[in-house]
Parts: C-alpha cells; structure tokens; sequence
C-alpha cells in the first residue's frame, strides 16, 4: 500500500486534496443536492417539506398565476421578476461605482515606494476586523433621520441661518448601494492592487519613452494590463452582492427588498423552504449566467499577460 | 543642427541613502556626444552609467547641471516630449499587444496616419529581419528576437539619439557577438547617435567611436577605444579595460617623452612612457599590458630587462599565459601561440630562468592615486 503511494503520483494527489473534497461534497454537493430536491417540494401546511414533483415553485417565482384576481385565465405578477432585477441591477450599480472607486487607490498603493505598500494596504484591511453586521449598522447610524450626517449638516445649517428639513436616506435603494459599496470596496482593491503591482516599472517608462502622456500610458497599458484584476474583483464584488440580505435588511429597511431577502424571509418568516430553495436556485443559476456571460466576454483575465 | 547631439554638463545626480545621507550616482560629469557617435557609457555595477543614461531619457532630472539634447537644455522636460528613444535592457515591450502594435505604439503616439504607421512598422521590421512575425506576442519570440523587437520599436520613431542600456546582456555569449556587429552596422545605416550602456569592455571596444569610463559617479576618461586601451590615464581604467600589470616606483628622471622610475618592489630602474602630468620624485604606478612583455631565454637587451623564474604555464589556444615571479613580484605575460605545436612546454617550463622586456613604448607612467 505504501509502496503503491511512493510510486502513483496521481493516487498521493487524490490522497492530498481528499480532506478538501469531502468537505466540498459533504459541505457543498449534498446541501445543494438537498436544496433542489426540496425545491420540487410542497410546503406543509405546517411549514414542512412535502417531497414531490412540483413545477409550483418555479412558477410562482416567474410571476405567472392562473387564478386571477380579474378572473381572466393567465396574468402576470411582477413582484419576484421585480427582486430579482432589482438584485442584479444592484449588483451591477455596486460594481461600477467599487470599480471606480478602488481602481484609483489601488493605483496609488502599487505605485507608493515598497515600504509604505504595506501600511496602505493594512489600512485598507482594518474596517474588515470589526464585524460585518456591525459595520452596515454604523452607517445605519450615520444615515437615518436623525443619525450623524443629518444632525452634522443641520448644525452647519443653523450656523448659517438656514433652515433645514432632515434628508431622508435611510431605507432607499441610494442606502444600500452605499453599504455595499463600502463592504465589498476590499474586494475591489486587493486583486487590482496585486494585478498593477504586479506591471514592470520599465513599461510605464517605455510608453513615456515613445510618446505616450500619463492618460495615454493608463489607457493604452495600464488598464489592459490590469484587467485580470479588475476581472476578478468583479466575480469577487459582483457574486456576493447578489446573494447577500443583512445590508439591506439594516439600510433598505421593508423598502428594498432583494433576492436574499426573499430567501431568508421564505426560511425564517413564512416557513416555505420550498419556495425559498428554489429561489435560491434560481439565484445561484441566475449568478452562474451572469458571470459566464461576463467571462466569456472579458475572459478571467490570463491570457492577457500569458498569451 | 547642434554641434552635439547630447551634452552633459556639471550633471550631478545625489539619491537619498536608505540609512540616511546621500548617495551621489553621477558626480559632476561633462560629456560632449557628437552628432551620428556611436558612444559608450562603460563601467561596473553601480558606477553611475545607467543613471545617466536615464538622465538624457528623462526619466530622472539632474540634482545639479544641465543635460542638452540637440542643443536645447532638458530641464524637466518629461520623457515623452524628448526627441530621444530607449532599448531597455529587459526589452519592455508590451505583452498585451503584438509584435505590430508594439513598433506601432510609439507612431501612434505621433498620431501618424494608418498608411505612414503601416508602411514605417513594415520597413522597422525589414530592417531587424522579423517581417512575418507582426501578427505574435512578444513571449513567442526568442530572447534575441525580442530584443530586434526592442531596437525596431525605438528606431521606427526615428529619434535623434536611441539610448541602450544593456541591450545584449540577456543574451548568450554568441548571440551577443553578432548583436554587437550587427548594431554596429546598424547604426552606421541609420546614422542616428547612438549611447551604450554596458560593463564589457570588449562589447564597448569593439562598436564604439568614443567611450566614457564610469567608477563611482565620475567619468574617469573618455576618449577613443584604441586610446583607452592603450593609453589609459589611471590605475582603474587600465585595470578595468582589459588587464594590466601593476609596479609603483619612485621617478627619478622626467623628460618629455621618457620617464625612468626606481621601482618599490625590486631592485631595478624601468623606462616607460609618462601619462598625465608628473614632477621628478612623485610616486607613480607602472601599468604594462601582459602581451606587451617579451619574454625570452637570456637577456637581450641591457633596459628594462627583468630577470626571473617561470612560476606556471597555462595554455588557453590562442595564447599561452605565463606567469613570471621576480624576486617575489610576480608579472603575468601573455604570448601568442604563433607556431603550430602540440609542445609548447619545451620553450618554457615552470621553474625555468627567464629575463622579461618590458619594452619602454609599452610601460606606461601614472600618476599614483
């Protein structure tokens, strides 16, 4: 047996990452398995899992209903169509605005003298040792009605003799696209950071060398060169933003509901798993599209540098 | 036209020091380079080539003095406004883009029209021999490939001085030989000003027209390949450029053109050649190139004639390298192996009696440091 491991590579492989794979099978494979099956279900009527075949689910979550309130045969219910692109369209907005924050600062720590990337980059890292929950619910302080930038700006409104009527930010979509702008904005930095970091000094001087001004030297080798990152940031932002609930649960209140409300609320409040695990198949599918569309189009990001 | 094509002026360059203070790259350095010069920046690690070279490119500015190109003083003037192009050592080509883009960035930047980028991106690649290769990245070529990617990319903008900084070094020693005669052709085709980075001597002998010895921030001498090799002007540069036995002495008469110094080492009065300015009595150094000793069986002549025992032979193929111990000094001689013979050891064999010339022509007098 021994003799055998010396000599079979490909068996001390298997050997090597099986700890990994029964964790992913028993962790991930089995639940999702779980997941499917039990979205075919019926719920109980006391909240179990009736196990069946039903389409119920799906079509429910597509918004098409057969028993219409106008009596009319087939009508359309907009309402998860509605969560589910406001999702997308949520995580889409997060990720053009991270995008345009990080690229920026990334640029500055790559580019800072060796010794100081370092501080830049435990800088960015700190927030991210405080509790996420507790994090969306410092800007919940910040933002409601009479939270600290409404009270800051009315001070400075009473300094200059103005009237002022407290904004209501709290519990709009522009709270949450703010909360996750400010969690997922590490995710953006990192990959960036490593990808510019990773571009040869000489090649910024070769462009300038032939003519290239700073604006032509980001545009023409740059941001190409950087592309995996920003690639990979993206998967990074664009994946969990679709599928997270707590910062719209504590920033968009009752208001913004997205597609993880939905499951967490069919789990914990109306007691559907049935309902909730096909939607969350149907986020995970949705997710998959997304991303295989995007990387189709822009690739990972590799065989920019390795081609 | 300017009268130089680059000019360095006072040019000091001082980095701070990690442990504090300042290092001085390029110490107060004046360098003329006239117009279609093939010139040399030639020195070791460290000694402030490649800083000055990226002075003129500018990629630093001068701590102190002025860098001219084509007459007009740089000042900050930014690398992308200078009439001047690089070949990176590493080559820096772009990986992200083909062979084409590459040679055809730098006219892009030009804004020259799509027919003028065509046609001067295909003639750069004729000229370096890689037609057919404009459609490949730059990691499917082979180092010596790249680096004729590296040459056309700078040479297509057609600048008034191309830069290099150690071009060949990444490439093996064979290759590097044709690089050298082939770059050199090149530049006399094209009849721009060229400037060399490099620490070998012989590549820097070999292409140049004029070369500048560096150590520690400071031109030592510049001057002609044959004249730094055979009239070096210091102990660093006969040390550096080729190799050179060292004696130092005493002088103890200084005519115009012959000096005799008493030696420290040995019991002996040698006539050579005064370098620089010297005074009777100064301590001088005694530089004499090992191919430039006669070495024979009895004394012929009563000058400069040391006597001594053979300490080792070593046969390299085209030469046979002596070393000779005199009284405990020990000079080595090189000489040519000019008849065709399987025996060499019966003209010299170690433990042998031997008189060395050193020919006064070939003893050189320096000033001691």
């Amino acid at each position: 047996m021994i003799r055998r491991l010396r000599e079979k590579k490909s068996l001390q492989g298997n050997l090597l990452i099986s700890p990994t794979m029964i964790f992913m099978v028993g962790m991930l494979v089995i639940p999702l398995l779980l997941t499917a099956v039990v979205s075919f279900g019926r719920r109980a009527p006391d909240g179990d899992v009736i196990f069946t075949f039903s389409l119920d689910n799906y079509a429910r979550l597509s918004g098409l209903r057969t028993n219409c309130e106008d009596g009319s045969r087939l009508c359309f219910d907009p309402i998860y169509a509605q969560i589910l692109w406001r999702s997308i369209s949520l995580a889409f907005n997060t990720t053009v605005l991270v995008i345009l924050l990080a690229y920026p600062l990334a640029y500055f720590i790559a580019r800072a003298p060796a010794k100081r990337r370092n501080t830049y980059l435990f800088l960015v890292l700190v927030p991210m040792w405080t509790n996420f929950v507790i994090r969306v619910y410092a800007w919940l302080m910040i933002l409601r009605t009479q939270g600290v930038l409404n009270n800051f700006l009315g001070s400075l409104a009473g300094l200059l003799n103005l009237h002022f009527t407290p904004l209501e930010m709290i519990y709009t979509p522009g709270a949450v696209l703010v909360g996750m702008v400010y969690e997922f904005l590490p995710f953006m930095i990192l990959p960036i950071y490593t990808s510019i970091e990773k571009i040869d000094n000489s090649l910024f001087e070769a462009a300038a060398d032939l003519g290239a001004n700073p604006i032509r030297t980001l545009r023409r080798i740059t941001l190409p060169l950087s592309m995996p990152g920003m690639v990979a940031g993206t998967i990074l932002v664009f994946v969990p933003v679709m599928g997270t609930f707590i910062v719209s649960d504590l920033l968009g209140g009752r208001q913004v509901i997205l597609v993880g409300n939905l499951i967490q609320n069919q789990f914990l409040i109306a007691r559907d798993p049935t309902f909730g695990s096909a939607a969350s198949l149907v986020l995970m599918v949705l997710t998959l599209i997304v991303t295989f569309i995007y990387t189709r189009k822009f690739g990972f990001g590799e065989e920019i540098v390795s081609a | 036209m300017a009268e130089f094509a680059v000019e360095l002026r006072d040019v000091v360059k001082t980095f701070p020091n990690p442990g504090g203070g300042e290092v001085h790259a390029v110490d107060h350095v004046t360098l003329k380079i006239e117009q279609g010069e093939f010139f040399s920046l030639l020195g070791p690690s460290g000694c402030g080539k490649t800083t000055s070279l990226r002075m003129i490119a500018g990629f630093e500015w001068p701590t102190e003095g002025v860098v001219y190109i084509d007459g007009k003083a740089m000042g900050r003037t930014p690398p992308f406004l200078r009439p001047v192009n690089t070949v990176f050592q590493n080559y820096a080509l772009f990986q992200h883009m083909t062979i084409f883009q590459n040679v055809a960035f730098g006219l892009e930047m030009e804004k020259a029209s799509t027919d003028d980028i065509n046609r001067r991106v295909g003639a750069a690649l004729e000229m370096v021999q890689l037609r057919g290769m404009d459609k490949r990245k730059p990691k499917q070529l082979s180092g010596g490939q790249q680096q004729r990617i590296a040459l056309a990319r700078a040479l297509v903008k057609r600048p008034a001085v191309l830069l290099l900084d150690e071009p060949l070094g990444a490439l093996d020693l064979k290759l590097r030989k044709e690089m050298q005669l082939e770059l050199k052709a090149l530049q006399h085709q094209v009849g721009i000003t060229f400037i060399y980075v490099t620490h070998d001597q012989e590549e820097a002998l070999t292409m140049s027209n004029r070369i500048a010895v560096m150590e520690k921030g400071k031109a030592l001498q510049i001057g002609k390949p044959e004249e730094i090799y055979e009239r070096p002007n210091c102990r660093f540069v006969a040390d550096f450029i080729g190799e050179s036995n060292f004696l130092t002495g005493t002088i103890k008469e200084l005519a115009h053109d012959s000096v005799s110094v008493i030696l420290n080492e040995l019991v002996a009065e040698i006539v050579g050649i005064p370098i620089g300015t010297l005074r009777t009595g100064q301590s001088v150094i005694i530089s004499i190139r090992p191919e430039k000793i006669r070495i024979a069986e009895q004394q012929n002549f009563t000058n400069n004639a040391l006597n001594g025992v053979v300490k080792s032979v070593t046969y390299i193929g085209s030469e046979t390298r002596i070393l000779v111990n005199i009284d405990g000094v020990e000079l080595a001689v090189w000489e040519q192996n000019r008849i065709s013979t399987l025996n060499l050891q019966a003209y010299y064999s170690e433990g042998q009696n031997i008189t060395v010339h050193l020919f006064p022509e070939n003893t050189l007098v320096l000033p001691a440091d």
